[in-house]
């Protein structure tokens, strides 16, 4: 009965199927160990993971890990990947032979939709019980035999945690003869003829016969908003016939998905009445703490508690390793100079592609931690109870409150906050949270704040008022434009259908922080191999724009930079940037802040000419500071004037100065388009905010 | 009596609870209501609002499940 494998020997493929927050990637991650392959679905970012797992006489078998799933009709694109892979609809991945689906036992009625849907497909299943432990606290009993029986699948109870049960279902998953679920169940009269149809039809586009009957009644459940690039569309035929049916039910007033989803339930909960017993249990340590942290008080309290600690947990421990890689990069850089000989290789390799790599790799650790907190709000099951309490206030700009961890994470980092809008599952609101994200002022703006408002204040010291308060605008002005900007979007270019919150609260779990670990190093391998190449060549690029056309030998810094062809660009933009009251030395640092936006500093020392500022800590910026205050145009007016300070702040809380979020942005868009669009949209807001202020400003005599 | 216990899951008390009586088609939101295991003759408890005041928190099937205010006003419950 089982589908034989096309290529006698090689290892059996395993898709291993569940809903969110059932454990699967604990599951997946004891069966294959460090044995993984992680990557993308070509053209969706929809993480791929594939690993090799061992049976008991080590035997190769290959598991595909695929995206948490509540139903293979898709309203996601993580969903719509589950569907096409098990129908077979994607090239890119091998069809699986069999499927392992692993369930919550605690929760096993409204886990046993998917796998009703799952058994249809005529492939060999596995069925696992996870969290069995759980499932006993809060009194359930599982007759497992029984549901053994009324599925005719092997159904094996397991803890994935304690590893318990593994042994058992890698006993199982290397059987020969994995049976075919015997569990029959009868479609409704109403929609049989339709079904009978469009599974003949199917069937005639070569796939076999029980899948085509699970695809025809997937496909009237599916309304294949979720259209996938990588997906074979259905043929012609097949979408008449499901269009004819369609428009006859609409005109008798049929509602077909719900009698095809009662059906399923009427069925599950068959199943579920001769499985399940529960003894009424105490409220659950989930109900306890869900009475506290979704308090109209507490709640807010802890979300801001729970908030501080992860900024503060960034800023703090974050310093460390960014400190030592700074030392590391520049020792690095120092002993490539001491060995190679003077020339332009040795300029290259340290000014360019050093200097460059290390811009980045010293914001990894903020982007490690970051990923740590994401992971571990995520594995605890708090994520989705600070999106609950966010959602009001995110639908008022047409988002929901799954935006909300991503948005606040920009503020230290829009890399990992814009990588962590993988967990919302609806296309349009992700896309839209992704271009608002660096809007948020992140930590590498700040060095550039922390120099404008030193220049914008006479004396030495900016006064604590004065910094509080112009701190404030800036955060308040970025992250109002990321609101009104997602507004604008979800009315204009991204309208869609009113975003849903229908969301599990997963119970609380302890984390696992092996699993939490592997994800945090993953991800960040992930944005290491994708925006590194991306990066190095972009800062070889500016490293160019700053090194030619060489100077004599033997010119100071500040004249190479001049004569450079960043001065040439610096000077050639001067009529653009004069009326935000911005001269082609600050074009320099706009255009070198590309490569990071606190270069901004360093490359302004050089072009003001002051030796050594310093870096990080030790960095002094009162040489600076003078130097700053003593610019002038060449008709003697002051550059710098406070307005002038004032306004280089607002254009850099605006406009796109990140070639590492570009990079992420291309690649969790999976386009060019929308990183291009981000960056007009971003700088051009900042052009115009910033002229206005400045003429404004200049209008009132400032 | 049973007609007046007709009311809208949006505008259950905190703790009540209710069976599910009926709720439009139309509309991808109430299908995965549907395939999230709410359907007629359900029975659900609206455990609480979100600290705003939306979305709701009701348990369904032995699980938490969310939804919004917008969805909750066309979903017809009978209050048990």
């Amino acid at each position: 009965m089982a589908p034989s494998h096309p290529v006698p020997g090689a290892p059996r493929v395993f898709a291993l199927v569940g809903n969110p927050n059932c454990g699967k990637s604990t599951l997946f991650n004891a069966l294959t160990g460090l044995k993984q392959k992680v990557g993308n679905y070509p053209g969706v970012t929809v993480e791929k993971k594939i690993g090799t797992a061992y049976s008991q006489h080590g035997q190769a078998m290959t598991v595909i890990d695929m995206p948490g799933a509540y139903s293979l009709a898709a309203r996601s694109p993580d969903e719509a990947v589950t569907r096409d892979v098990l129908l077979g609809r994607r090239s890119d991945t091998p069809m699986p032979d069999r499927i392992i689906c692993i369930v919550d036992a605690s929760n096993l009625e409204r886990s046993l939709y998917l796998v009703h849907q799952i058994l249809d497909l005529g492939r060999p299943v596995i069925l696992v019980l996870n969290m069995m432990d759980i499932a006993a606290k809060s009194g359930f009993t599982l007759r497992t035999a029984r549901l053994e029986k009324e599925l005719g699948i092997p159904v094996i109870p397991c803890e994935a945690v304690n590893g318990k049960g593994l042994i058992d279902l890698r006993l199982a998953m290397s059987r020969p003869d994995l049976p075919l679920s015997r569990h029959a169940w009868n479609i409704p009269a109403a929609i049989a003829p339709a079904v009978a149809e469009l599974q003949a039809s199917l069937a005639s586009d070569e796939k076999p016969p029980l899948s085509a009957r699970a695809e025809a009644l997937l496909l009237l459940t599916d309304q294949d908003a979720v259209r996938v690039s990588g997906s074979t569309p259905l043929s012609e035929r097949t979408s008449a016939i499901l269009k004819g049916w369609q428009r006859r039910w609409e005109g008798e007033g049929t509602d077909w998905a719900a009698i095809l989803v009662q059906a399923r339930y009427d069925a599950i909960g068959r199943i579920a009445g001769e499985v399940v017993q529960r003894v009424p249990a105490g409220p659950s340590a989930t109900e306890r703490i869900d009475m506290l942290v979704t308090h109209p008080l507490w709640g807010w309290i802890i979300l801001g508690a729970v908030m501080t600690l992860v900024f503060l947990g960034i800023f703090t421990l974050a310093e460390y390793p960014m400190d030592w890689i700074d030392h590391r990069v520049a020792g690095f850089g120092g002993w490539v100079r001491s060995v190679l000989p003077a020339g332009d290789l040795r300029n290259l390799l340290t000014d360019g592609a050093i200097a460059g790599v290390g811009s980045i790799l010293v914001f990894l650790p903020q982007i490690l931690i970051l990923f740590f907190f994401i992971g571990l709000l995520e594995s605890t099951g708090y994520m989705a109870r600070a999106a609950f309490i966010m959602d009001r206030l995110m639908s008022r700009v047409g988002l929901n409150g799954r935006s909300f961890i991503p948005m606040l994470s920009s503020y230290a980092c829009a890399i990992p906050g814009i990588m962590a809008t993988r967990t919302i599952e609806d296309a349009k609101d992700r896309l839209v949270t992704i271009l608002v994200a660096p809007l948020m002022s992140c930590s590498a703006r700040l060095p550039v704040y922390l120099l404008m408002m030193a220049a914008l204040v006479p004396g030495d010291r900016v006064p604590l008022m004065t910094k509080v308060g112009l701190m404030m605008l800036m955060y308040g002005l970025g992250t109002g434009g990321a609101f009104g900007f997602a507004w604008l979007f979800k009315r204009t270019l991204l309208k869609g259908a009113p975003s849903m919150m229908i969301m599990e609260l997963p119970p609380y779990h302890l984390p696992r922080l092996r699993d939490v670990v592997f994800q945090m190093a993953e991800r960040a391998w992930v944005f290491v191999r994708n925006a590194g190449t991306v990066i190095l060549a972009i800062s070889i690029v500016l490293w160019f724009l700053s090194a030619y056309p060489r100077s004599p030998q033997g010119a100071p810094p500040q004249e190479q930079l001049a004569h450079s062809f960043a001065g040439d660009a610096g000077r050639a933009m001067e009529p653009l940037i004069k009326p935000l009251g911005f001269d082609w030395r600050v074009g320099i640092g706009l255009i070198s802040s590309f490569a990071a936006r606190e270069v901004f500093v360093s490359s302004t020392a050089v072009v003001f000419s002051v030796d050594n500022i310093g870096e990080g800590k030790a960095m002094n910026v009162a040489p600076l500071r003078t130097a700053l205050r003593d610019a002038r145009w060449p008709d003697g007016r002051t550059l710098f004037t406070p307005l002038v300070c004032l306004c280089l702040m607002i254009y850099y809380v605006f406009a796109m100065q990140c070639m590492s979020t570009v990079a992420v942005v291309r690649r969790e868009t999976n386009s060019l388009r929308w990183p291009l669009f981000q960056i007009v949209y971003m700088t051009g807001t900042a052009w115009v905010v910033t002229f206005i202020v400045y003429q404004a400003g200049r209008a009132l005599g400032f | 009596m049973a007609v007046e216990a007709k009311a809208k899951l949006s505008e259950l008390p905190i703790g009540a609870s209710a069976i599910v009586r009926g709720y439009p088609k139309a509309g991808a939101s109430f299908l995965r209501l549907r395939e999230m295991g709410v359907l007629p003759g359900t029975s659900v408890t609206l455990v609480r609002t979100a600290p705003l005041g939306d979305p709701l928190e009701i348990k369904v099937r032995g699980y938490n499940l969310t939804l919004r205010k917008s969805e909750a006003e066309h979903i017809v419950v009978e209050r048990v």
